[in-house]
């Protein structure tokens, strides 16, 4: 009988009710006892589709081909904000190959962004948005009726300065004004104020991050088809329900009308989590056209309109006694997110999370501005928030003569400070002797004094991290028998490139019995009606491995017991093992595919479904970062010499895999920390830098000696497999960490990433300045 | 690459803007001639991926700032956005889809799955063709020789470290 529960799921630090129905009895967990008996679970697995990966035969989005297909691309505004005056698109609709023109002269109005504007609005709030798709017979052919479309703009008083934007007169980006629900989120537990009175030791500061810009190698992009009555859409996203949800929406149609299929994507980062107008433009062209239609951004336009992170500024307070322990924590932020935000950023979280602390205060204030909307990217917030509160952190150990490290154990978090609730479990204090372990923390001075000569000088510096990445329901899972002996799990989730499918093919074959080989896992299309969350938060494995683990053993269960009438064998001496059914009476071993032979086309199908998270626990990833960095004060120059990372994220299912994932989470934190970042020239009101000559990602060049380890940690009350996820936790303490051990080697802290050659050597002139004139004492 | 910021002024009609007429062209890729017409603006990436149907090759940025459409002429590495079809004609190209033989992996491919030399997958022909390229040329690559090789192939999921032990992997395969 199916049992309906109501359950609390956490997704980016929100927390949000669902509702999920389960079948079956409640699955035993793959608790550290079972990890002797694994043959897939826990062992490097070179991924499933790896093949198509290295051959070219991988289908992106950017990939598809249909017969008869349109390309469209699209007009941007050049203004920060403007009104159209006058549209004309009569020239590019005569160029020949021009097959349609949308604009806000013909197409539906259709809402966006939380009806804050329309699919084609009339009103542009920054320079980039949509005002045209030109759809064409050739590529080239759109580049030519883009020139020919003729657009008056009037423009209208923009702010791009978020401190600017809430001053009370500066121009409005809506009506309803520059702050994001006219309020800033404020968070507040204890009294602040007695804290601070508390403490015998303040330090404070104010930070400044940058905007920085996914640069997802494949651009967003879509293609939309019509096959009879039913949109068929391919598209580049990390959600394919939440972008059929979203277009069937836009265009009116009921979902089961609207197919949407991912298999392979060039990355996401957070920025594709929903449809974008892209999408809906393309399905609205192939409508009227009659042929399917690839929309694509281009390198520019993916760094104008397609997410970023948001700057902020940032002021932290901190009070702690003089042994170390935090009374108080204030942090108010101001978070950038751009002409349009679909919920509030928030660069608090690691504050109220991350360390024991009686009294706390948070305030995000997310404004408006004439730029693009910003988006998560990967584990948005607390990149920007941990790089501060760390900082801080450093400074209050300095202040009491007190090892980072130790001051981090003196208010390490044996409950969550939010919920009051234990953990799971918790490997934070794991990871800081590990990750200690193999930086040589203890012998960091020792190693500075020797090592830093001339105009180099060395130094260390450490980061925590926490995370959510407890995944949770709803996520449904089939796996089917199938008559050649075969299984197929079939589920609704994306594999962006973390290594889903070859993770959820281990959890299968190791829950049914069956060899790796004989797994096949289909996902990325929303026909097969078997729902799973979007892959983002950190929530894909932990979310879907439990339901595709509750299937495979359903359909073990169902094939025993079909398998123990057709062999003639007692199901209780029945047994699976690598594909093969075993009379445990006296050994032998008979396929599975021998009792389909008898069957014919019969085809065993089981049901899985993702269980709630426990009510009474918290759970979380955990993990530490140590940077070793080198900078040279007549340059500037932060050469990073070695990272080291240790996190604690559960069971590991896959130790290869997983180690891409901490060391990419890595080096992005790396350029976070020294060279990314999104210029805007303030007086024009633009992005001077959308390309990637000008952006500066990491090339392999850029990427130092980079330790990383798992503390492996099966987590049994998390959910049946003892995961939890790991995309975004190897993010967020990089830059922080990085941040630290260059303030070490310096001697003052630089409060303002990235910290290029520019901004180091700026820093460093005006203290030879204020030395000059006798103002040096009291550095730091 | 749309021009964002700035709009030309036209005061051409629509049909010359169009361009010069499509024209036939020939390509020796992998192997094999093909030929097809297309008008002469037409980049040697545009060729593979529209009118060869080879989408190994992926379009990252259309003005050789990514590596994505690295593709081999006359063995050497090219960004094939930054090249015309028309150019590219009696040379030698080789995609990624030309790689593989008799459908085994070359034993680049086979390193960089054996390593994880990739994530999302989107930059990897490009990778591997510079790797492949490399090795072909300097069988006994230093970590430098391997890193200058690739430097220009950017990779956002950051499977750089993964992409340096594939390299010497291969290396330490292929026949000498």
């Amino acid at each position: 009988m199916p049992k309906v529960i109501k359950t609390e799921v956490e997704f980016e630090g929100r927390f949000y009710e669902e509702y999920i129905v389960l079948e079956g009895e409640d699955l035993s967990p793959w608790g550290p006892d079972r990890d002797r008996d694994f043959r897939l679970v826990g062992k490097p697995q070179p991924r499933v589709d790896g093949p198509e990966r290295v051959t070219g035969a991988a289908k992106f989005t950017h990939d598809v081909r249909l017969p008869g297909m349109l390309y469209g691309r699209i007009l941007r505004c050049p203004h920060p904000h403007a009104r159209i005056q006058r549209l004309d698109t009569s020239k590019a609709e005569k160029l020949s190959g021009v097959r349609l023109v949308l604009s806000a002269e013909n197409a539906p109005e259709i809402p966006w962004r939380m009806g804050l504007t329309k699919l084609f609005d009339r009103t542009l709030r920054y320079a980039g948005e949509e005002v045209a798709l030109v759809v064409a017979d050739e590529e080239e052919i759109c580049y030519d009726a883009l020139e020919l479309i003729e657009v008056e703009y009037k423009p209208l008083p923009f702010v791009v300065d978020p401190e600017k934007a809430l001053e009370p007169n500066a121009p409005k980006v809506h009506e309803s004004g520059n702050l994001l629900n006219g309020a800033p989120e404020v968070y507040e537990r204890g009294d602040l104020q007695k804290g601070f009175e508390e403490a015998d030791v303040v330090v404070e500061g104010t930070f400044r991050t940058q905007s920085v810009l996914h640069n997802c190698m494949e651009t967003h992009g879509s293609v939309a088809h019509w096959e009879g009555d039913t949109l068929v859409i391919w598209d580049s996203t990390q959600h394919i329900f939440g972008v059929r949800a979203q277009v069937a929406q836009a265009l009116g149609l009921p979902l089961h009308r609207v197919r949407v299929i991912k298999q392979y994507m060039g990355g996401g980062f957070g920025s594709k989590n929903a449809a974008g107008k892209y999408t809906v433009m393309a399905a609205l062209a192939a409508q009227r056209t009659g042929r399917p239609v690839q929309v694509l951004l281009d390198r520019f336009e993916e760094n104008l309109a397609a997410g970023n992170r948001p700057s902020t500024v940032q002021t932290l307070k901190l009070g702690a006694t003089r042994e170390g322990r935090l009374t108080a924590i204030y942090h108010k932020s101001i978070l950038n997110v751009g002409a349009y935000a679909a919920w509030p950023a928030s660069a608090s979280g690691p504050t109220k999370r991350l360390y024991e602390c009686p009294n706390v205060k948070t305030e995000d204030y997310s404004v408006f501005t004439n730029l693009g909307p910003f988006s998560a990217f990967r584990a948005p917030g607390y990149v920007e928030g941990t790089f501060a509160l760390e900082a801080m952190m450093d400074e209050l150990a300095r202040k009491l003569s007190l090892d980072p490290l130790e001051l981090r154990l003196r208010n390490y978090a044996e409950v969550d400070p939010i919920t009051n609730k234990p953990y799971t479990t918790k490997g934070l204090r794991a990871a800081y002797e590990r990750g200690a372990q193999l930086i040589d923390w203890e012998e960091r001075e020792r190693v500075k004094k020797e090592r830093s000569r001339g105009t180099k000088r060395i130094g260390f510096g450490m980061a925590s991290q926490i995370w959510g990445g407890s995944g949770g329901p709803p996520a449904y899972a089939l796996v089917k028998i199938n008559p050649d002996g075969t299984a197929t799990v079939i589920t609704g989730t994306q594999d962006i490139g973390t290594g889903t499918r070859t993770a959820l093919a281990q959890i299968a074959a190791e829950a049914l019995g069956f060899p790796l080989e004989s797994i096949r896992v289909e996902l990325g299309d929303t026909q097969w009606g078997v729902y799973s969350p979007l892959s983002a938060g950190s929530m894909t494995l932990a979310s879907v491995g439990p339901a595709v683990r509750a299937a495979a053993e359903d359909a073990r269960s169902q094939l025993l017991e079909v398998g123990s009438q057709v062999l003639e064998i007692p199901r209780d001496a029945l047994t699976l093992e690598n594909g093969e059914f075993v009379d445990s009476r006296d050994g032998k071993r008979s396929p599975v595919r021998t009792i389909f032979e008898k069957l014919l086309n019969y085809t065993i199908v089981g049901q899985g479904a993702r269980g709630p998270n426990p009510e009474d626990k918290n759970v979380n990833t955990f993990g530490a970062q140590f940077a070793q960095v080198e900078v040279d004060l007549e340059t500037g120059t932060v050469k990073v010499e070695r990272m080291v990372a240790v996190h604690e994220s559960g069971r590991v299912i896959n130790p290869l895999t997983i180690r891409s994932q901490l060391y990419g989470g890595i080096i992005q934190g790396l350029g976070y920390a020294l060279m990314e970042r999104r210029l805007e020239d303030p007086r024009r009101g633009i992005v001077v830098n959308p390309s990637l000559e000008t952006y500066k990602v990491p090339t392999i060049e850029d990427v130092p000696e980079i330790v990383a380890e798992m503390v492996d940690l099966p987590d049994p009350e998390a959910n049946p497999l003892g995961v939890k996820g790991v995309g975004e936790p190897p993010i967020i303490p990089t830059a922080a960490a990085v941040a630290n051990a260059v303030a070490d080697a310096l001697g003052f802290r630089i409060h303002e990433l990235p910290l290029t050659r520019d901004r180091v050597l700026t820093e460093l002139l005006s203290r030879d300045q204020d030395r000059g004139r006798g103002r040096g004492e009291g550095d730091r | 690459m749309v021009k964002v910021f700035e709009k030309r002024e036209s005061t051409l009609g629509a049909a010359d803007l169009a361009g010069p007429d499509p024209v036939s062209l020939s390509l020796r890729v992998n192997g094999q001639t093909f030929s097809f017409v297309a008008e002469p603006r037409r980049t040697l990436l545009d060729a593979l991926r529209y009118d060869l149907g080879l989408t190994g090759a992926k379009k990252g940025c259309d003005e050789g700032t990514c590596g994505a459409c690295t593709v081999l002429l006359n063995g050497k590495p090219v960004y094939s956005c930054l090249l015309l079809a028309v150019e590219c004609q009696g040379h030698e190209i080789e995609t990624i889809e030309g790689l593989a033989k008799g459908g085994k992996l070359h034993p680049v491919q086979e390193a960089f799955v054996e390593h994880d030399a990739l994530q999302c997958g989107f930059c990897t022909p490009g990778q591997i063709l510079s790797i492949k390229a490399l090795l072909d040329e300097n069988p006994e690559p230093t970590e430098e020789d391997i890193k200058r090789a690739v430097s220009g192939n950017l990779c956002r999921c950051g499977a750089y470290p993964h992409i340096v032990e594939a390299a010497r992997a291969a290396a330490k395969k292929l026949p000498r």
